[in-house]
């Protein structure tokens, strides 16, 4: 029983006494992943902060971007030119989705709408491979995936990359939320579809913009997977790495995702490193949700989620 | 009224083609494919069923199926889950399949305690459950060529050679990564006691499904600073754990993933980077055998075949090949005993007991060089068989190596011993193999 509690409270805690720069590097690698899933997360995060609607599709939404990407670069399209027709074919997709999907459904219940974004997940997964095949493809767009020490600690330039790109991200769209007229009438949606409706918001133009502004995150978070794992359908499961986060750091705050997926990276990464070898190892994908249950105890709407008090 | 008459003369057309229907198919040997071409494992899943595919189709438009029987398949959607394999294997079961192909060692698993209920032949080539290698115990399950501890023992035998000798291995860092499931982990018990015998040290690092993220495992990679890396990996962990140990500038040729961790789609996210990858085969990569003209000129010239022709001669395109033509030869083999006609799984299977491919026979079927003979035996549904280390140049991948045999006298008697212990659970008995002679 003591060596049991040895191994759990006090072992970990001497290792990484004992080797402060590796420590760091894993530290550094849960910030960098931490990101990466904050990327997948901020596009689940504008759908729901406009619509209170949670995207199933949102994972499959960053495959399709960056199969449609990495499929126009194959037929030799410049890197800047690509990227252009993938954000015309996202908004496209939004004024879809908006048209198809969404209009038939205002005011019905949050669920229906949840319930037609699975139909969404599940037709895009079907179309995407109809239209680019299933097999996986190496998406270079110049970012050297190399990595280089300082002071005897390792960093990767690809991710270094990806989490300036998340960085920017987050900045430019704190700056739409806070500053914009169209991200206020967003966040009025958010409040209240009916309400928004009577003072003159218009719910149609506000959804496009935001599956539009979502289907550009997922077009940045299918570029850092896709540079990382090859462009594969796997890409869509990321969506999994993003629920923890969501649940930590708030379903409507775009700095919750942030912060939230700093701490489920850093968290998963001390948990697989330290104390996943005490039982095997693998335990990092399941450890983020427990992570993220603890908070959710102490705080059932999340870091930076609203607290919602109804009057009974 | 023409309605009508246009109705009764379909119907009276379907009634006249039913028996046609039934007689063609009574000519015919039917396996079902239980494939994934869809989901995170499709980049894997779509060459070998490419591979089995066009080889089948091969023989039914070359030689009019074996010895006359056309060979039938359908395949059926898994994507490398269990649940959805069960379903697959149920559905197809009603068409009197005499063999299945898992392609999943949990699938295997799961099927292996209905092969001999439904008399329908379980052939894992190597992967499902080692054990099932001694078929005393398990009559109705194959794995040759050679299973996972072969493959593990012939890995360490070639690191030995690499290094100077087996006793040069003492000291060493051996590392194991691999996906944290029935498969990933099958190797382990001849690694563990490889690692005692040959007093090497051995960590063993688990990426959870489906392996999109590692950082935490190529951390601890970096902190270890293993001299060997042998990786048991698939689908996107693949790619992204030779990414990884790019990343980390690992030595490529010091990381060995088994034969289903080494195909192209695995090294081309990397780039340049996988330059010196590694991987194990008991096959030849590429296109330079007979097989694979007739398969360009009869089923990709008549716009038959399956894959892209680009693709022909990848690693898990050419297993695809190897997979139907031992297939097709198990049947052949049991074709002389009970005649050309279509068979029954309890024929089949004494086929597959019967089987003795030798480089003669592979020379008929256009694949001198290709794979390695093998001879299956009442005892020995593995065969032993040897294996073949391949290397990625950056464009292609070339065997380094001679046949390696496996290390026999670790493995076989683990065999025996697994084989017990996986019957016990199975409440099977063994068989006495003499009296079968």
């Amino acid at each position: 029983m003591l060596d049991l509690l040895y191994a759990v409270a006090v072992a970990p805690f001497r290792d990484m006494a004992g080797a402060p720069a590796f420590l760091i590097e894993v530290l550094i690698g849960g910030v960098f992943a931490g990101l990466m899933y904050s990327l997948v997360a901020l596009g689940f995060v504008l759908i729901f902060k406009a619509s209170g609607v949670f995207n199933f599709a949102q994972g499959v939404m960053v495959l399709f971007a960056a199969l449609t990407l990495v499929g126009l670069l194959e037929r030799g399209v410049p890197v800047l030119v690509a990227l252009a027709l993938t954000t015309v074919v996202m908004v496209a997709l939004a004024f879809a989705i908006e048209r198809l999907v969404l209009r038939p459904l205002v005011n019905q219940a949050h669920i229906i709408l949840f319930m037609a974004t699975i139909g969404l997940n599940f037709f895009l997964e079907g179309f995407g491979e109809m239209l680019w095949g299933a097999n996986v493809k190496k998406l270079d767009i110049g970012i050297p995936d190399r990595s280089f020490i300082v002071r005897g600690v390792q960093i990767n330039q690809l991710e270094l990359t990806a989490a300036a790109t998340a960085a920017v991200l987050v900045t430019v769209l704190a700056v739409f939320f806070q500053r914009t007229r169209i991200g206020r009438a967003l966040r009025a949606v958010a409040d209240d579809h009916e309400a928004a409706l009577s003072i003159g918001v218009p719910l149609r133009t506000i959804w496009v913009v935001v599956w539009s502004v979502a289907g550009v995150v997922a077009i940045v978070a299918g570029l850092m997977w896709g540079a990382k794992s090859g462009v594969q359908f796997s890409l869509s499961l990321i969506a999994l790495k993003a629920l923890p986060v969501l649940i930590l750091g708030g379903f409507e705050s775009v700095p919750g995702a942030i912060v939230g997926g700093l701490i489920i990276g850093v968290g998963e990464k001390l948990g697989e490193v330290y104390w996943g070898p005490l039982v095997g190892g693998a335990i990092e994908n399941w450890f983020a949700y427990v992570l993220a249950l603890a908070f959710l105890l102490a705080r059932p709407q999340g870091l930076f989620g609203e607290k919602i008090i109804e009057r009974v | 009224m023409r309605r009508r008459r246009i109705l009764i003369a379909v119907l009276a057309a379907l009634a006249l083609a039913a028996p046609v229907t039934a007689a063609a198919q009574s000519r015919e040997v039917f396996v079902p494919l239980l494939v994934y071409r869809t989901g995170p494992y499709a980049p894997s899943g779509i060459p070998i069923a490419d591979g089995f595919v066009d080889y089948f189709t091969l023989l039914n438009e070359r030689d009019g199926g074996i010895n006359g029987v056309k060979l039938a398949w359908e395949e059926c959607e898994t994507q490398y889950d269990n649940k959805q394999g069960i379903e697959c294997y149920e559905r197809l079961k009603g068409k009197s399949p005499v063999v299945v192909n898992p392609y999943s060692t949990a699938i295997t698993y799961s099927l292996i305690p209905k092969a001999p209920v439904d008399k329908i032949v379980v052939f894992s080539m190597g992967y499902g459950m080692s054990a099932a290698s001694d078929g005393r115990w398990f009559p109705w399950v194959f794995n040759f060529p050679t299973n996972y501890w072969s493959q593990a023992s012939a890995v360490i035998r070639y690191i030995g050679a690499q290094e100077g000798g087996l006793e040069k291995l003492k000291g060493k860092k051996v590392a194991h990564i691999f996906h944290n499931s029935a498969y990933g982990k099958e190797a382990h018990p001849t690694l563990e006691e490889l690692a005692k015998k040959y007093q090497f040290e051995l960590s063993l690092l688990a990426v959870d499904h489906p392996g999109q993220e590692q950082k935490a495992t190529w951390l601890q990679v970096r902190r270890l600073n293993p001299d060997w890396i042998f990786m048991s990996g698939w689908g996107v962990m693949n790619q992204v754990a030779i990414k990884e140990a790019v990343s980390i500038g690992f030595k490529m040729d010091h990381l060995i993933g088994n034969w289903w961790s080494a195909n192209d789609s695995d090294v081309v996210p990397a780039g340049e980077g996988a330059k010196g990858y590694k991987g194990a085969t008991f096959h030849a990569p590429g296109t330079n055998f007979k097989v694979h003209a007739d398969l360009l000129k009869l089923v990709y010239e008549k716009g038959k075949g399956s894959a892209k022709k680009e693709d022909l001669g990848a690693p898990l395109y050419n297993r695809g090949i190897v997979n139907a033509m031992l297939t097709a030869e198990a049947i052949r083999t049991a074709m002389t005993k009970f005649g050309n006609k279509p068979l029954t799984g309890e024929q089949v299977r004494w086929g597959f007991e019967n089987l003795n491919l030798t480089e003669q026979r592979l020379e008929q079927l256009g694949m001198k060089s290709f794979t390695h003979p093998v001879k299956v035996t009442c005892e020995d549904h593995e065969g032993s068989g040897p294996v073949l280390i391949q290397q990625w140049d950056g464009k292609k991948w070339n065997v380094v190596s001679d046949w390696i045999a496996p290390m026999r006298d670790v493995v076989r008697p683990k065999i025996e011993g697994a084989a017990v212990e996986e019957s016990k659970k199975l409440g099977y008995t063994m068989r006495d193999c003499a009296k079968e002679k």
